[in-house]
């Protein structure tokens, strides 16, 4: 079943063609890697999703509904969570209150000034943080987190709404390599418990192929190719543009 | 062909100018680079290689003194350069030029150059440096000539690489760091970066450049060293890492998992 | 007036215009690179008045007026060399409310400076020399000194505009304002090239002010004045943008001379006085620019720094553990058997009732502060305008007094549904100077139209009766408020709205991101300060038995912000002991000292560097050193 359909999606910035005509989908299950060079359009395309940016051109639908024009808060309500590229979490609280703070707004609750904050869904919350193995650390001032944990801190709040579908925006930058591996296996196992499917971007290509089901490239803001690792490595273009480091430029050499 | 043009000044095994010991940086609470040692010789042209998000720039920016959070050491002619702020580190002859260019897009082509001046200088030995002149690095970059007087903010991308070396080349420099100088430029702009990099090499400017394309980088470089995920995990001379393609492709191209 | 006038209006306003460009462009340029208002600069305008009057007076020939400019513009830079040398080296990096505190308390050191040296007569300069006359126009006589002023102002930017142009030091500054970190790399100290910056700034800003000698006297109130038109004029202009700034003061000024040409406008029954509209025009104009270009008319979206936001440990926060009750109830206990001891302190239940009041106010300001990340610069706006209408409930109509509390709450709230709900689109110094406006129009117009609430007089006779008539009933009455409303903005910052506000001060984005509505929240956090802020001002008019717009004034403003730092921004509790001790160090020494501002200004700087987290980190101590620990 399809989950996320991306149509002809086209935006420019002050003449500068960030994205041109992108079409692919999503399926319920899957994680989808989007890779290509700097500059490619990746970091629009997903902000597009997301509700940051919008697209002058196409649509973008989840679950049929269409989301160009709504808020990233509206988006998420749909259930689409995300993650950020630079871990974020809010550095004035611990690890539960971060947790907390999301289930607040899932039962939009945040306008209401007498509860106790610090109870709420206490034990839902504690659930949440099992689940990325950070019990041991709920206490813990999130800024005294080691960068690996919040990450995984990230992920328990991207899951307090219950996505069907997670946008996660490079999520093993920064991250020491064994790190990278645990913080993927993961996301992978939180996908086949929950059934969600995962939308990332990525620059390290370990993590692409050992953990994508399928991939989309882009190149100058195109689409240049789509399909399972063992196709898109095998794609000569891609190659060309991303892989293959400098097959433009060796001809080019020869030539002089 | 790789480097049969660069003329031939023999590096004196060492003399270095650049040592970095043990040098680890962050952003925030995210560690980027772990235990890195490495250096550059006198007249060498040396290669940091690996891929996106591997560490290059962070490493840059850690030895400029530009990064907030860094631990380690990093020698420059001899002196302790670890704390000294990054406009000291620049007045001592260590040119940056960044990945992103950072050009002074209001300011016209002439006046960016005007802000890297400094005055000449010569090596600790005595040997004089001829010093840069805007005409000199215009008879290197003619495109650039064409376009003094406008700002270099409506120049393309391909000329505001060539500026930011440039201005960076106004400052006299004893060694370069060249961050990315292929990236996202046309192939036309990459191959001028060879033949200038063969220039500057000739004028006696030592360079470390930080690159993930091997195709101009084993046209321009004696030696490289491998950075993966914050580490370096490989280093020897360009001609080793030609001769062992296992290496080069595990660390380049997306060969081995 | 008809044409005639229109065009002498305007002439004058091209005078004036000039004289705010100059204390606009050297603010500008100064906030261009280093990226700090600079509340003192209106204090070297002052200093160039004093300056030049002083070495005409010394030589006693008007001749040395013209020399006397220079010698001005010099001595203000030399004191902006020292100020910078010794004080904002420090704070380069430091967060915005810091930079902005510390300038202002020089300003007040400087006023008091001013004071010691010149007494506080306003002092009138000589002519100036071979420009005493007037001449004819269109059968109107225009002095012809502010024709030298108009063609003044042009030159100076002209001249500034080749300074930045065609030098390398301008050059250099251009660079800088696009890329300090860059220009760093490329070996430039840029320590020495703010210095310039900041020393060209005073420079061209007491060269104005001595330039003003022959209009207006110089008095202690022109650094103030000058400063906020200086504000208004560069925030329209653009933050940075010398063009920018010239073209604001000229809107700014030539709005001001065609509502003081029109007079009195009639519409329909109504006759409204624009020429007293003018002390707020320059406010009007700047929140309607700021509305439709939120970065000034020349400006563009300020890049952002590296080191904008450090978030710290002194921004977490738990609830009151056993010992911070105990204190509480300590405290609660020290008010309440105040009133018993008046036998032998007389004094002490009116220093108490100030405290309380004050309390209330700094800790509903730290609510938006602390929690909320706004620096709002206007928070006196609320307090004063529960101060009004409850003193209108009382002293016009004589209803009861527990109404005009709640009237106060009202009159408040309704002002921050209008004003939060402008102030929450923009943020950092742009809120604060938005605010800022807010407050000072709202001033404006308590103070200007004597129809409203008795003008300049304000609201005489406001003495309550009833069950809370009596002083201590009073006094007990203030107490449960402060109960009530401390106990109110406690529970809200820890109920999942204090939460929410906390995270969209910590991530903007990351809390959209998860469904908060970011300026809603915002929105409805000015409202509940501002609540607490109108019971406050309701307390104080009852107390006081009258209101004057002196408590709109955006001093009281920023003894708010003052009181907030002083005790913490983020700690619990953090207002009210800043509140305690500014309100007793201004009573005590503030009666004692003559030079109660300078005091003022300078335990602000010393707190700002040497306890930067505010008074209640001392208290904190041993925590923070266990944190550290684990």
């Amino acid at each position: 079943m399809t989950l996320l359909t991306v149509q002809n999606v086209g935006k420019s910035f002050g003449g500068v063609r960030a994205n041109h005509d992108i079409s692919f989908a999503l399926k319920s299950g899957e994680l989808l890697a989007l890779i290509g060079p700097n500059g490619a359009g990746k970091s629009t395309l997903f902000n597009i999703i997301n509700g940051q940016t919008n697209a002058d051109t196409g649509s973008v639908r989840f679950e049929g509904t269409e989301l160009s024009g709504l808020q990233p808060r509206q988006i998420w309500r749909l259930g689409v969570g995300r993650t950020f590229q630079v871990a974020f979490p809010f550095g004035s609280m611990t690890a539960i209150e971060n947790v907390q703070v999301a289930l607040m707004s899932r039962d939009r609750k945040i306008f209401n000034f007498w509860r106790w904050g610090r109870n709420y869904c206490r034990d839902e919350a504690l659930g949440l943080l099992q689940r990325v193995a950070l019990t041991d650390q709920a206490e813990k001032p999130c800024n005294y987190m080691a960068y690996g944990d919040v990450k995984r801190l990230e992920l328990a709040v991207a899951l307090a709404n219950k996505p069907r579908l997670l946008l996660m925006d490079e999520p093993t930058a920064g991250m020491a390599p064994q790190e990278r591996n645990e913080l993927m296996a993961l996301t992978k196992r939180l996908v086949l418990e929950d059934g969600l499917s995962v939308l990332f971007t990525e620059h390290s290509m370990d993590v692409v192929f050992a953990y994508s089901d399928r991939i989309v490239v882009l190149a100058r803001g195109e689409l240049i190719a789509e399909g399972s690792p063992a196709e898109v490595r095998a794609n000569a273009k891609v190659q060309e543009v991303y892989f293959g480091t400098g097959n433009t430029f060796e001809t080019e050499g020869q030539a002089s | 062909m790789t480097n049969e043009s660069a003329p031939n000044i023999p590096a004196t095994p060492g003399e270095y100018l650049l040592k970095v010991t043990n040098l680890s940086a962050w952003y925030g609470a995210a560690r980027i680079l772990f235990d890195l040692n490495f250096e550059v010789r006198r007249g060498e042209v040396v290669a940091m290689m690996g891929r996106n998000g591997a560490g290059k720039s962070t490493t840059f920016l850690s030895v400029m003194g530009i990064l907030e959070r860094y631990r380690g050491s990093v020698n420059f002619l001899g002196q302790d350069i670890t704390r000294e702020p990054s406009y000291r580190i620049a007045q001592m002859g260590l040119g940056f030029v960044p990945e992103d260019r950072r050009i002074f897009t209001e300011l016209t082509v002439l006046e960016n150059l005007d802000i890297g001046r400094q005055p000449p200088r010569g090596w600790p030995d005595g040997t004089a440096i001829s010093p840069w002149t805007p005409e000199d690095l215009f008879d290197l970059f003619p495109n650039l000539a064409e376009r003094r007087h406008m700002p270099a903010g409506r120049m393309s991308g391909g000329e505001q690489q060539m500026l930011t070396v440039a201005r960076t080349l106004m400052g006299n420099p004893y060694l370069v760091l060249l961050d990315e100088p292929s990236e996202g430029v046309a192939p036309v702009i990459i191959e001028q970066m060879v033949s200038l990099i063969h220039t500057l090499k000739a004028a006696g400017v030592s360079i470390l450049l930080s690159e993930q394309n091997l195709h101009f980088a084993r046209q321009v470089s004696d030696r490289i060293y491998m950075i993966e995920k914050g580490a370096i995990v490989y280093s020897g001379t360009m001609e080793e890492l030609l001769a062992d393609s296992e290496t080069s492709n595990k660390y380049l191209s997306l060969g081995a998992l | 007036m008809g044409f005639s006038g229109l065009i002498v209006q305007i002439l004058n306003g091209f005078a004036e215009a000039s004289s705010l460009f100059m204390i606009a462009a050297g603010l500008s340029i100064i906030f261009g690179v280093t990226r700090i208002v600079n509340f003192a600069h209106g204090s070297f305008f002052m200093i160039g008045a004093y300056v030049a009057y002083t070495v005409v007076e010394r030589f006693g020939d008007p001749m040395w007026f013209w020399p006397g400019i220079i010698i001005a513009a010099v001595a203000s830079a030399l004191v902006g060399l020292m100020v910078e040398l010794t004080l904002l080296r420090r704070i380069y990096r430091a967060p915005e409310l810091t930079q902005l505190l510390a300038t202002y308390a020089v300003m007040l050191i400087v006023q008091d400076l001013v004071l010691y040296l010149w007494g506080p007569v306003p002092l009138l300069g000589p002519r100036a020399p071979g420009l005493e006359g007037a001449v004819n126009i269109l059968g109107r006589q225009f002095p012809t000194y502010s024709l030298f002023l108009i063609v003044a102002g042009p030159l100076t930017l002209a001249a500034l505009w080749a300074l930045v142009t065609r030098t390398r030091w301008g050059r250099l500054v251009r660079a800088a304002t696009q890329d300090r970190e860059m220009v760093s790399a490329l070996g430039i100290n840029q320590a020495w090239l703010f210095t310039s910056i900041f020393v060209l700034g005073a420079f061209v800003a007491g060269m104005g002010g001595a330039l003003q000698i022959p209009r207006e006297p110089a008095s202690l109130e022109m650094d103030v004045h000058a400063i906020t038109s200086a504000f208004v004029v560069v925030v329209v202009g653009g933050l940075g943008s010398l063009p920018g700034a010239f073209i604001a003061a000229i809107l700014v000024a030539q709005v001001k001379a065609v509502c003081l040409w029109i007079g009195i406008l009639e519409i329909g029954p109504f006759a409204i006085s624009l020429s007293k509209f003018t002390i707020v025009v320059e406010f009007v104009v700047m929140a309607v620019v700021l509305i439709f270009r939120p970065y000034g008319l020349m400006g563009t979206r300020p890049a952002l720094l590296r080191h904008t936001r450090n978030l710290t440990s002194s921004m977490l926060i738990a609830p009151l553990r056993a010992r911070g009750w105990i204190l509480a109830a300590i405290i609660l206990v020290a008010f309440a058997i105040v009133p018993q001891l008046r036998g032998s302190f007389p004094y002490m239940p009116i220093l108490m009732l100030e405290i309380i009041i004050m309390v209330m106010f700094a800790t509903s300001l730290q609510l938006l502060m602390g929690p909320g990340g706004m620096h709002s610069f206007g928070h006196a706006a609320y307090f004063g305008l529960g101060a009004y209408a409850a003193a209108a409930i009382v002293g016009y109509w004589n209803l009861p007094l527990e109404l005009a509390l709640v009237v106060g709450v009202g009159g408040a709230v309704v002002g921050a549904i209008v004003l939060g709900w402008f102030s929450v689109r923009l943020s950092g110094v742009y809120l604060a100077m938005l605010t800022l406006a807010f407050a000072q129009i709202v001033w404006a117009v308590f103070y200007q139209f004597e129809g409203l609430a008795g003008g300049e007089n304000g609201i005489t006779g406001v003495w309550p009766e009833g069950l809370f008539g009596g002083r201590d009933a009073f006094y007990y009455l203030a107490v449960g408020c402060l109960i009530v409303s401390l106990a109110f903005l406690y529970r809200t910052l820890f109920s999942p709205f204090g939460y929410a506000l906390r995270a969209a001060r910590d991530s903007a984005i990351r809390a959209e991101s998860i469904g908060m509505d970011v300026s809603r929240l915002q929105w409805q956090s000015f409202l509940l300060a501002a609540s607490v802020a109108g019971i406050a001002g309701a307390l104080y008019a009852l107390s006081k038995g009258s209101v004057s717009p002196e408590i709109l004034s955006a001093s009281r403003s920023i003894e708010g912000l003052v009181m907030v730092v002083l005790g913490g921004e983020y700690a619990i509790g953090g207002g009210m002991l800043g509140a305690v001790v500014f309100v007793w160090l201004r009573d005590t020494i503030g009666y004692n000292a003559e030079y109660w501002r300078a005091v003022l200004g300078v335990i602000t700087i010393f707190l700002l560097l040497v306890l930067p987290q505010g008074l209640a980190s001392l208290l904190r101590f041993t925590e923070s050193l266990k944190r550290a620990k684990e």
